[in-house]
């Protein structure tokens, strides 16, 4: 799940204690406080967490290098996202790779359509600076796993933050051609929406912020949903 | 009780570290024979390749002859768990030879990809004493590419395409492949398992 809003660092430590205690599986935290321009940033913050959580988590937002994925790996978190950072800089998915292994690298897309291709699109923390990379995301897709993704996000950005469903389609073109874990992001709504999106597009997981940050849809009843629908979960 | 964690280097080990002390328990890292040879329990941790892992216990003299002549109840995690046995496919690498067996690569198949990461449930016919409070199908959180074949010594095993050790227990010498530090509820419950258990002589 997102913490793309502005919490204090005590609010994050408390609902990331919650998350898990309802049995979410992961969780992603996007750091605001990683500045685009790139100044020195605190990240003891991710120490905080890593003393309460006994779940993976990952940290997004503000690596650029090896160093700064160093930090965050180093203060206890178990993944490093990158997007942005990314799309200017290939070889920084391989360096990652090459260092920590594929299994802590995951890629963020970004993507939506655009003139009937999917493209993907860069910097869309910020919505001033957001722009079209005039990469096709299916191309992306491949080229981030050839250079050593150990898994992608795809979040389908019309459907982002509308609540009415994952973009099926467009996660189904992606899983044809990804071979690394795949996780469904934009447009969780309603318990529904994740059993299409992992009956239908066949990710490996389910990507939601809003929809559990505003309490609309619990955790467990979402897994005992899902359970119910034959889909497996951890309890 | 005395907790040594071997410094294996490797960025899960504050993750480790976090997890003993939530159960209240200290602990020092340390790559010192003597503290490890005075310590109650040992935990060896490992992430990364098992070439890299054991090269750097190699380059502390007298660290892999201590390991091995170790009585006191020691847990191995994910690569410190392979190291336990002969060999590693992984670098075609010696390992420690504490268990008997060789670590093997999975199977590369379109439908799953390696590494094998995410959460997976333990099979099991209870009976271990690290398994105690820990049910058949309970869900662990796993994050490896190489893993151990299920042999005599296997007391919990996990399915990706293949079965495979989740779990092995030799006399005083245990591993787990997969994370206690981030298997939530289920892992706690393993590691206070491992630190309850009592010297064996």
């Amino acid at each position: 799940m997102r913490f793309r809003d502005h919490v204090v660092v005590g609010d994050i430590l408390e609902l990331a204690q919650r998350y898990r205690d309802e049995g979410a599986d992961e969780l992603v935290f996007y750091d605001i406080t990683a500045s685009p321009d790139g100044r020195t940033v605190d990240r003891s913050w991710i120490r905080r967490i890593a003393r309460i959580l006994d779940i993976p988590f990952c940290v997004a937002g503000g690596i650029r290098s090896v160093a700064d994925a160093e930090e965050v790996l180093g203060e206890g978190a178990e993944k490093v996202s990158i997007n942005s950072p990314a799309l200017a800089d290939p070889e920084l998915i391989s360096r990652l790779s090459a260092r920590f292994g594929a299994q802590c690298v995951v890629v963020g897309i970004d993507s939506q359509t655009v003139d009937g291709a999917y493209q993907v699109y860069q910097f869309t923390g910020d919505p001033e600076r957001t722009r079209n990379t005039a990469r096709k995301t299916l191309d992306w897709v491949r080229e981030v796993q050839e250079r050593g993704a150990g898994e992608i996000v795809l979040n389908c950005m019309a459907s982002d933050g509308v609540r009415k469903g994952y973009d099926i389609a467009q996660l189904s073109a992606v899983r044809a051609l990804c071979r690394v874990p795949l996780i469904a992001s934009g447009g969780a709504g309603a318990k529904e929406h994740f059993a299409s999106v992992f009956n239908e597009a066949h990710v490996d997981g389910a990507l939601a912020a809003s929809v559990f940050h505003t309490g609309a849809l619990p955790i467990p009843d979402l897994k005992t949903y899902l359970r119910d629908t034959h889909i497996e979960v951890r309890p | 009780m005395q907790l040594a964690i071997i410094d294996s280097g490797g960025a899960n080990i504050a993750s480790l570290r976090y997890a003993i002390d939530r159960l209240g328990v200290a602990s020092e890292l340390t790559t010192d024979p003597e503290r490890i040879r005075a310590a109650s329990h040992v935990i060896l941790p490992g992430v990364g390749a098992a070439a890299d892992c054991m090269g750097r216990l190699q380059k502390i003299p007298g660290l892999v002859d201590t390991i091995r002549k170790l009585r006191q109840p020691m847990l191995g995690i994910c690569v410190g768990m392979q190291l336990l046995f002969e060999s590693s496919e992984e670098g075609e690498v010696p390992c420690l030879g504490l268990l008997p067996g060789r670590v093997r690569r999975f199977a590369d198949r379109d439908d799953l990809p390696v590494p094998h990461m995410g959460w997976n449930q333990l099979e099991f016919e209870p009976g271990s004493p690290l398994l105690q409070d820990i049910q058949p199908g309970d869900h662990v959180y796993f994050v490896h590419s190489y893993s151990a074949p299920v042999s005599p010594l296997t007391v919990a095993t996990s399915t990706y395409g293949e079965q495979f050790s989740a779990l092995v227990q030799s006399g005083n010498v245990f591993g787990a492949q997969f994370h206690p530090e981030r298997s939530a509820r289920i892992g706690a419950l393993l590691l206070r398992n491992f630190l309850q258990l009592q010297q064996t002589h």
